[in-house]
């Protein structure tokens, strides 16, 4: 048998490939499969960006979005927004560089996580059509920035093929993008319009227009009010992963262990940092940019042995419950609303929020199963929908005590729309492609019971309605037997079967209208149906 | 009787308009027919109904689609009596039966739906079907030194070949022009029935016999009583060994727990079991010649024990005979003994030792 690499060589190797070049072999990975999912990230990538910088800014988001066709399974995307916009210099770097950011090890509950979104799209639309993405942006400042970018592959550096800066007086503040990219445009369960649906309604307060193959949709404003900028916070000992403390390691500003670990870290103050060093017999002053990897693994370990204070949670931001309510009431037409929010909860060291709401009934389809939506960090998820922690707790949830139909295990029928939005700085998603989340049992259980509260609140409706439904079809029953009952009384009495059978009609109107109502005001209904039978 | 049935219909009918007209919940009061409401006269050895009733409204989902037939049911008969013509009950059904307008629903989607309907009119409006103008089903024969006057014709129960008379459903407006006969002979089996005809049994023995073809058809318990009341004629019935046919006697007897309220034109209580019995199998010698009893037959048989007016020393000590023995016999199984058997024996010797059980 031939003799296989060591670890050391293949590290090696590895380290020889850029990022941009391991995007170009492996852009599965990264939502890039085929030309409809393609189409699909591209925009969602750009759109999540544009909303991060408004909310940033803490400006009510408004998003211009285009998908042009250009040919056969070509499209022209364009995005734009009202954000704070980029200074002219940061732009190349941002745009230009796959895992550009400061995100790595300062954790904030934000849509992008990773530093590869927009230049993710920007190398996809290099691969596919050889052509350079244009970004514009102002900050205000009367200067616009104009670039045409690609990205040199083999160094992971941006590549610059035009750049001016316009002093034309306009005053805007904001970010244009735009690109050529192969694509393909489709309707439907995991299209560009059900992404863009889904987002306006977990960011009820942007208002989003689109100009599609399909033409122009507007996705209005629900609400004025953003949600709370989220707090950045320090990692925790807890959540973090062998990885991404050597990374950290690598670019701390410390100078000694003992300072890395209280500076870099939330919840560790100086006695648990000596129980650290002192449990993985490391040395406090040992300067962290000389730590081996051996000495790293040790320093993991004991970092997740010594009892620590669980992270503060004021870092997260969710909707709460009347935000997702305004974002689900402007875009479904439902007849009953509901949501929870739940406390704040830790998951390995990482702190998380779940929330869920629902809508019932209105013009939701009525056959087949309840239409899961899954959100995290206010980004739909669209694929690996059997995969996600969110559709494995709506299937062990027992809706059948709720009212709904639920056969087995499994994802509950009737005409409803659940939604469960995972708020938390460390998304814990299956793959890079972040569309399905971990099942970790922390967060299974958060979701089971915020879904059981909010089973709990649209278990009276349902019911509510069901008897409503059932009044009606007992309605359907007299009326259907009135006819024969009037005639064979007027045949047998010779009383005017007309006259019976409005009588009659008189009777089940009363019999079955004043029980359809019997949970509200039954008095003044009453009086409103005398008025309008008179 | 035609004047006071029709009369009874309108009333109902009238009623119920006046309760739609002051636009509150029509209802019918139909009497419980079930166990609760069901007690055995000991007085006049009759099942009877009490007086037990459920109303049966309208606007209640569980009432409305019974409610709406009976009232179609109602009008039906109406009309039957004011042309004065009878049909059978298969036949309203039939007539009655169609689909209501943009559904798929029908008026009676079978002849089980219609039937119970039937029975609901005679108690609600304590008459019978007959008075309604609705026939049942006929199938018993009759046979005997007998005149009778059918609609103006004279029938000689005597002269009637092999075939018998048959009973109608209605035996009401029958009269005895002649009635020479000592005692009435009912007999389960038609077979048996032909048995005996053959054999002139009823010629040699001055009596009557009638065919039952299985449980009794309302005419053919209605002329029994007849027979019995009218012209004091006591009744034997001789029935297969098994618990099938001992209540098929005691329906006879004391009426069924369905049509309690008709007993008193239907029952005869002073009717006596003449056989088969368990001791008759041992006696004669048949016990070659029954079959295996199945479960039903032993828990109908245990239920018969329960039964008022067989709380007797003879009847127990059959009933138990029957269950302990797992055996059943049918009248054939007297045909090991020679065919004539039955005729020339076996009854005669009953009948001469008054052999029967109350």
């Amino acid at each position: 048998m031939e003799k296989g690499k060591s670890a050391e060589q293949l590290a090696k190797e590895q380290r020889e490939v850029s990022v941009s070049e391991f995007f170009e072999r492996n852009r599965h990975l990264l939502g890039y499969d085929n030309p409809t999912k393609a189409l699909l990230t591209v925009i969602k990538e750009l759109v999540d960006n544009s909303l991060d910088s408004a909310e940033d800014h803490r400006v009510l988001p408004r998003i211009w979005a285009v998908a042009k066709p250009k040919g056969v399974d070509r499209f022209k995307v364009m995005v734009k927004d009202n954000g704070p916009g980029m200074v002219d210099k940061q732009i190349p770097l941002a745009f230009g560089k796959l895992l550009y950011g400061s995100r790595f090890y300062k954790l904030m509950m934000t849509r992008g996580q990773q530093g590869l979104g927009a230049s993710g799209a920007i190398l996809y639309s290099q691969l596919t059509t050889g052509k350079p993405t244009t970004i514009i942006s102002s900050t205000g400042d009367g200067k616009t920035s104009f670039y045409e970018l690609m990205i040199d592959i083999k160094t992971n550096e941006p590549e610059i093929i035009s750049h001016q800066v316009i002093d034309d007086g306009k005053i805007w503040h904001g970010l244009k993008i735009g690109m050529e990219i192969e694509g393909k445009y489709i309707r439907g369960e995991r299209s560009v319009l059900e992404y863009l649906k889904e987002t306006a309604i977990a960011n009820p307060y942007a208002d989003i227009t689109f100009q599609g193959p399909d033409g122009k949709l507007s996705f209005k404003r629900g609400a004025n009010k953003l949600p709370k900028l989220p707090k950045e916070i320090k990692p925790h000992p807890y959540g973090i992963e062998l990885g991404i403390l050597k990374r950290i390691l690598d670019a701390t500003r410390a100078k000694s262990l003992l300072k890395f670990l209280t500076n870099d870290f939330s919840r560790v103050g100086n006695t648990s940092a000596k129980q650290i060093c002192k449990v993985s017999g490391l040395n406090p002053k040992l300067d962290p940019h000389k730590i081996e990897n051996h000495e790293a693994e040790k320093l993991f370990r004991a970092m997740k042995k010594v009892k620590l204070l669980r992270p503060p949670t004021d870092c997260l931001s969710p909707l709460g419950e009347d935000l997702l309510l305004k974002g689900l009431q402007k875009e479904i037409n439902g007849e009953f609303f509901a949501a929870v929010t739940r406390p704040p909860s830790v998951y390995r060291g990482n702190p998380f929020q779940v929330e869920c709401a629902i809508a019932y009934g209105g013009e939701i389809p009525q056959e087949g199963t309840v239409k899961v939506m899954r959100f995290s960090n206010k980004v739909p998820l669209l694929y690996q929908t059997g995969d996600c922690a969110i559709t494995k707790s709506i299937a062990i949830t027992d809706w059948s005590r709720y009212g709904l139909k639920q056969p087995g295990r499994s994802i509950p029928s009737g005409p409803a729309i659940i939604l469960v939005h995972f708020a938390s700085v460390w998304v814990p998603f299956i793959s890079e492609s972040k569309q399905a989340l971990a099942a970790y049992p922390a967060i299974m259980k958060e979701m089971k019971l915020a879904l059981q509260e909010l089973g709990r609140k649209v278990s009276h409706f349902v019911a509510g309605k069901r008897r409503h439904d059932y009044h009606i079809k007992r309605k359907r029953i007299f009326e259907r037997y009135i006819p024969v009952v009037a005639e064979s009384l007027s045949n047998m009495t010779k009383v005017n079967e007309e006259k019976i059978k409005l009588k009659l009609e008189k009777i089940a109107e009363e019999k079955t209208g004043v029980m359809e109502n019997e949970e509200g005001d039954s008095e003044e209904i009453n009086q409103s149906s005398t008025e309008s039978s008179e | 009787m035609r004047k006071e049935t029709q009369k009874k219909l309108t009333n109902l009918a009238q009623k119920v308009v006046n309760e739609i007209d002051h636009e509150t919940d029509p209802y019918l009061d139909i009497p419980i027919r079930s166990l609760t409401n069901v007690r055995w006269n000991e007085k006049d050895g009759l099942l009877r109904l009490g007086e037990k009733k459920s109303k049966r409204y309208f606007f209640n989902v569980g009432y409305a689609r019974k409610f709406m037939q009976t009232l179609l049911v109602a009008d039906f008969c109406k009309n039957l009596i004011g042309e004065n013509i009878h049909t059978s009950i298969r036949d309203m059904y039939y007539n009655l039966k169609r689909t209501l307008p943009d559904t798929t629903e029908n008026t009676f989607e079978t002849q089980d739906e219609s039937n119970p309907i039937i029975v609901d009119l005679e108690t609600s409006l304590d008459t019978l079907r007959e008075n309604l103008h609705l026939l049942a089903d006929r199938k018993g024969i009759v046979a005997g030194n007998v005149k009778i006057k059918d609609r103006g014709d004279i029938i000689d129960w005597s002269k009637l070949g092999s075939g018998g008379w048959s009973i109608p459903s209605v035996v009401e407006d029958i009269d005895f022009v002649k009635v020479n006969a000592k005692f009435v002979l009912v007999i389960e089996k038609n077979a048996g029935f032909e048995r005996l005809h053959e054999d002139k049994f009823w010629q040699k023995y001055n009596c009557i016999l009638i065919g039952t073809g299985g449980q009794p058809a309302r005419g053919t318990r209605r002329l029994i009583r007849r027979l019995n009341q009218e012209h004091k004629l006591p009744v034997y019935v001789l029935t297969d060994n098994d618990a099938y046919g001992v209540y098929i006697y005691s329906v006879i007897k004391s009426g069924s727990m369905a049509l309690a309220h008709a007993s008193e034109q239907l029952g005869t209580p002073s009717a006596k079991f003449i056989g088969l019995t368990p001791t008759d199998v041992k006696k004669y010698g048949l016990e070659k010649f029954t079959i295996k009893a199945t479960d039903r037959d032993l828990k109908r048989a245990k239920e018969l024990l329960n039964y008022p007016w067989f709380q007797n020393k003879q009847w127990q000590k059959e009933i138990k005979l029957m269950i302990q023995t797992k055996r059943k016999a049918e009248i054939e199984a007297l045909s090991a003994r020679g065919l004539k058997f039955i005729s020339e024996t076996y009854l005669p010797e009953k009948l001469k030792k008054k052999e029967f059980l109350p």
